[in-house]
């Protein structure tokens, strides 16, 4: 009932629609058009990976040549680099600043909401976002919490440097380093804005999916894409107000004098007046948010390798039920194993031996999707678009990442290797490349339906080969540092004799971490070029099922013209035996299909069934096709 | 026709943009040398020589990928042109290169494992490690064999299943037994990892003490950046602390009215005697650090307002190790391995494994923290015997009496 009311109204908005005049700042800045917010938040992340990158650069060629000068670091970074050298400070910050960026900027606004943005309207069939306001300031807050980021470049303390976890009380007492200070109170805010941001983000996307689905398509008709959006913006809903909760309290404890994180603190002989807090707390808090969190930024991307997968192996989707339970078991679980972060952080031992087996049983769902991938590949007719490599790429970087999960969430395997470069490998792979490849993905995948114009698949070739080279060439070689007990976040490998072996490791890394960083400039160029120059893109240029491509090329508000198209099955019907072609978009209904309709496509409805038998007794012959 | 012309317009296009660039970098080029060459006396021009020459190299590279772009246009366009299929068969040469990573791959996986694998910490050299390190092989050697196994798969499909114009996919939406196996198998795997895992912990942090072989107990301070190491003394105990008692002469804060912490000694390293068991007792004064030893598979966070605490035994001396390793400098080491402000990548101090006779020589020669300064401020009498205050200890009298027997035995 809910939905035909939604639509009568919509087709009335519509109408109403001709008469507003678009201005360019209600088009292109303050738009309220899902579409429009989608390109925003991509281009907007796109800008935070490039920034954070050249991050990534910099403190990479410290740790490969420790003992020269570089002056052209001098020239952008001033004091923070006297005489060519970055200094130990600003090392720890630009480590910080390049996780949180990655993380939260680029990894969860710039994924989720680029792509929930644009794919949950399209693809469920529904004119916009549940509010197109809040979708609004959703943006706008993310934005603001970008720029107040950045702005701590530009004060004298530096940016926050205690880590992306800002652990107290490294992060808390302002005297323990210069990134405590300003660049600290900065952080805080700007994280705040972020998690306001990504709430209502999340709420909107819940509330569409959840009522403003189109005629026939029900939960289990919607593409993976959409339950991978779905299931994290539960999570954040669920996860990031207790991140608030904590940096509240750390903005009472630096400003205001309370003791929640701190106790029987001494610097040098200045003893501090804080008792009674504890900073495993923090830990608490940061972690139920932080370990969800990295499934926020992993299940979009796995949900964008299903669809892209199956669209180019010609193929359903392996295990459509199994794929969703996975998520589903994803999500639940991803609640329950937080403290796999704090093994070794004084926590009680009891509590790690719990954790473990939560953390080691979240690997079966994830291997179940690991399979289903392979085998939706087995046997298909695979094209190889620039998105598909990246899909197949994002499903190696999860195969390899994941499975050093199992070391480190092994509590007593984690002891020796945590806060070590095997972390590092495992993360960087796991999360940061399998997600970023996941972007990459559903950028490739979704241009057309973003810009009407399509990218240059052969420069999406060589960008996919050079980063996925390089991407293995930088973090392979970062387990083995771990393994020989190399810890993470040291300035310079100068000061240990054993780990002076691992410094020629140091600069082959770094070099690969150059070349990924250049062939980004092959997709760079290939973006921005494409979106004014690009070939203009057909109606459904991969020839997928989904709704987003019946939807017209030009952008139009409200998507389609009309009605919104009615969904009659699920979106995996590629290479259905008995049909001319190989695919059947999602709203062409079994009566235009009965050459291809198989018994369990009607669920168990008699009726249709029946239709279907007296059809084929009276076209024996198509059966032999 | 049109073919030509679409070359030469956007070549020319081409063209442009870069001489433009070729022309603004050098440029700039101009301009950086002669303001480095006006402002400060430091000789810069050379270096924005190289920041430039490796933008040329790059800008170089930008030009030739350019070419060879166009160039397979050319080719594809002329193609078509004349009628025939499509120029280059993407998805073969993809495919081909999936093939080619994967065989690539899989040796460059055996050089790691081979060389990297061959720089790693040697055996642990104590009791829990060497679970930790079975553990680890078993856990290992599962890992590889999926991880070789689904990429062969992985790339394999991508190879085999390449796209065909004469041929259509598999539908092949679901199959419950084979999710059930793959759901199954996984679970059963971690299940004797999960079990192996907890055992092992249990094992760790949950000791039982023998009575007759009481640990050593150590007590280790973290603070920006360094480490300070407190041993008991001769009564076996490490005394109290309390944050609110540290001065620039008492800088851990020891509180010297609990008698336990009269006897207690200072080490620039940590000396332990091989195959009695240490109880390490971990303690922060500013921010927290992380006490990482892994020779021994151990680390713990060292957190301020709290105490941690880690019980192993060594069971290799140093001397043993240096042989073991062929690496005559070889010494074991504890280090930080959390964030914890600039000095944190040098933030270590050395550990020495030895016989329990060299230990006891040893920690004879160690001084007490309490000093003559720390009397006064603690209204002690000055300079009394050494031996005194612990022998006025009131309980473990007897048990520590005894030891300091051998003590002062070995002193003289």
């Amino acid at each position: 009932m809910s939905t035909i009311a939604l639509h009568d109204e919509h087709n009335h908005d519509h109408a109403d629609h001709g008469h507003h005049k678009e201005t360019l700042i209600s088009k292109y800045i303050f738009s309220m058009d899902h579409k429009m917010i989608a390109k925003q938040f991509l281009i907007t992340g796109i800008i935070m990976a490039v920034i954070a990158m050249g991050l990534s650069i910099l403190f990479r060629i410290q740790l490969a040549w420790p003992d020269q000068n570089f002056p052209f670091l001098e020239t952008f970074l001033g004091k923070w680099a006297e005489g060519g050298r970055i200094k130990p400070d600003f090392y720890l910050a630009l480590v910080t600043i390049h996780g949180t960026i990655m993380v939260f900027f680029v990894l969860t606004a710039g994924l989720s909401g680029t792509f929930s943005n644009l794919l949950i309207p399209l693809q469920i069939g529904a004119r916009d976002m549940a509010s197109p306001f809040l979708n609004m300031l959703s943006y706008w807050f993310f934005f603001m919490a970008c720029v107040i980021m950045m702005s701590s470049f530009f004060i004298q303390t530096g940016p926050a440097s205690g880590g992306w976890t800002v652990y107290p009380p490294l992060s808390v007492v302002a005297k323990a380093m210069p990134g405590s200070g300003m660049g600290m109170t900065l952080w805080l805010i700007s994280m705040v804005l972020f998690v306001a941001s990504s709430l209502m983000g999340g709420i909107n996307y819940v509330s569409t999916i959840l009522n403003m689905r189109t005629k026939g398509m029900d939960l289990w008709k919607m593409p993976l894409t959409i339950w991978a959006f779905f299931l994290t913006a539960i999570l954040g809903i669920l996860s990031f107000p207790v991140l608030v909760a904590g940096v509240v309290l750390m903005v009472f404890d630096r400003s205001f004098g309370t003791s929640f994180y701190l106790s029987d603190i001494v610097l040098g002989t200045d003893i501090l007046p804080n008792e009674g807090g504890s900073p495993i707390l923090w830990q608490h808090l940061f972690w139920f948010l932080g370990h969800p969190e990295v499934y926020i930024v992993i299940m979009p991307a796995l949900g964008i390798s299903s669809e892209v997968i199956s669209v180019n192996s010609r193929k359903p989707i392996f295990g459509y039920h199994a794929m969703v339970y996975s998520l589903i078991g994803i999500t639940v679980l991803s609640f329950i194993v937080w403290g796999h972060h704090m093994f070794v952080t004084g926590m009680n031992p009891l509590l790690g031996g719990v954790f473990m087996i939560t953390t080691l049983i979240i690997a079966v769902p994830s291997a179940v999707k690991t399979f289903n991938y392979l085998a939706t590949l087995w046997r298909g007719n695979i094209r190889f678009t620039p998105a598909m490599l990246f899909a197949i790429g994002l499903v190696s970087f999860f195969i390899s990442g994941g499975l050093t999960g199992i070391f480190l969430g092994n509590a007593s395997l984690d002891i020796n290797l945590h806060d070590t470069y095997f972390v590092v490998a495992h993360f960087h792979l796991v999360m940061g490349s399998a997600a970023i490849f996941g972007m990459l993905a559903g950028v490739y995948h979704w241009f057309p339906r973003m810009f009407g114009r399509m990218m240059n698949a052969k420069l999406g070739y060589l960008h996919f080969w050079l980063t996925f080279i390089a991407a293995y060439l930088v973090f392979f070689p970062l387990h083995f540092l771990g393994l020989d007990g190399v810890p993470r976040r040291y300035y310079a490998f100068t000061e240990f004799e054993f780990m002076k072996k691992w410094l020629t490791v140091n600069v082959f890394v770094t070099w690969a971490a150059i070349m990924a960083a250049l062939a980004q400039v092959a997709f760079l160029f290939n973006f921005f070029y494409s979106i004014f120059k690009g070939k203009k893109a057909p109606q459904n240029p991969w020839e997928s099922n989904t709704l987003e491509w019946t939807a017209p090329v030009e952008h139009i508000h409200g998507n389609w013209p009309g009605e919104i198209p009615t969904v009659y099955r699920w979106p995996y019907d590629y290479s259905k035996p008995g049909h001319d072609v190989d695919f059947i978009p999602q709203t062409v209904p079994f009566s235009q299909t009965m050459s291809s309709n198989l018994p369990h496509d009607f669920e168990g409805n008699a009726e249709a069934e029946k239709i279907q038998q007296d059809w084929e007794l009276a076209n024996p012959v198509k059966e032999n096709n | 026709m049109s073919l030509r012309k679409f070359i030469t317009s956007k070549t020319t296009a081409a063209l442009a943009v870069l001489l433009t660039v070729f022309a603004n970098t050098s440029a700039f080029a101009q301009e950086a040398a002669a303001s480095a060459a006006a402002a400060p006396k430091v000789d810069m021009g050379e270096v924005y020589k190289s920041v430039i020459f490796y933008t040329l190299i790059f800008l170089a590279v930008c030009v030739f990928i350019a070419i060879i772009g166009k160039a397979i246009k050319v080719y594809e366009l002329s193609r078509e042109a004349q009628g025939k299929p499509i120029g280059i068969n993407w998805n073969g040469v993809h495919a081909s290169l999936f093939a080619l990573f994967l065989v690539l791959g899989l040796y460059g996986v055996y050089w790691e494992y081979t060389v990297h694998g061959s720089m790693l910490l040697p055996d642990a050299a104590s009791e829990h490690g060497k679970k930790i390190d079975e553990m680890f092989n078993l856990t290992l050697i599962i890992t590889t064999i999926v991880f070789i196994a689904t990429h062969i798969l992985l790339f394999g499909f991508a190879y085999i299943y390449k796209y065909s114009a004469k041929r259509k996919a598999y539908y092949y939406p679901h199959n419950n037994t084979i999710e059930k196996i793959w759901t199954i198998v996984p679970a059963l795997v971690l299940t004797v990892l999960v079990l192996m895992g907890f055992l092992t912990w249990r094992s760790i942090f949950f000791k039982v003490e023998d009575p007759n072989n009481k640990p050593l107990q150590i007590e280790v301070t973290s603070e920006q950046f360094k480490w300070s190491i407190r041993y008991p003394g001769a009564d076996g105990i490490v005394g109290k602390k309390n944050y609110k008692l540290t001065t620039a002469s008492n800088t851990l804060g020891i509180d010297f009215k609990d008698l336990n912490s009269r006897d207690d000694e200072m080490a620039d390293e940590m000396v332990i005697p091989v195959g009695k068991p240490v109880k390490l007792i971990l303690n922060s004064k500013d921010v927290i650090h992380s006490f990482y030893m892994p020779h021994f598979r151990v680390q713990l966070n060292t957190v301020p307002g709290m105490q941690t605490i880690f019980e192993f035994t060594p069971t290799k001396t140093t001397r043993q190790m240096q042989e073991e390793t062929n690496d005559p400098n070889f010494k074991f080491l504890f280090y930080c391995a959390k964030i914890c402000g600039s000095g944190h990548y040098n933030m270590q101090k050395d550990v020495r494994v030895v016989s329990e006779a060299e230990y006891k020589t040893w920690i004879a020669e160690q001084k007490t923290y309490l000093n003559d300064d720390l009397r006064k401020q603690f209204n002690l009498p000055v300079a009394p015997a050494p031996a005194k205050p612990a022998a006025e200890g009131d309980s473990s009298a007897t048990d520590s009496a005894a030891v300091k027997g051998n003590q002062m035995a070995l002193n003289k």
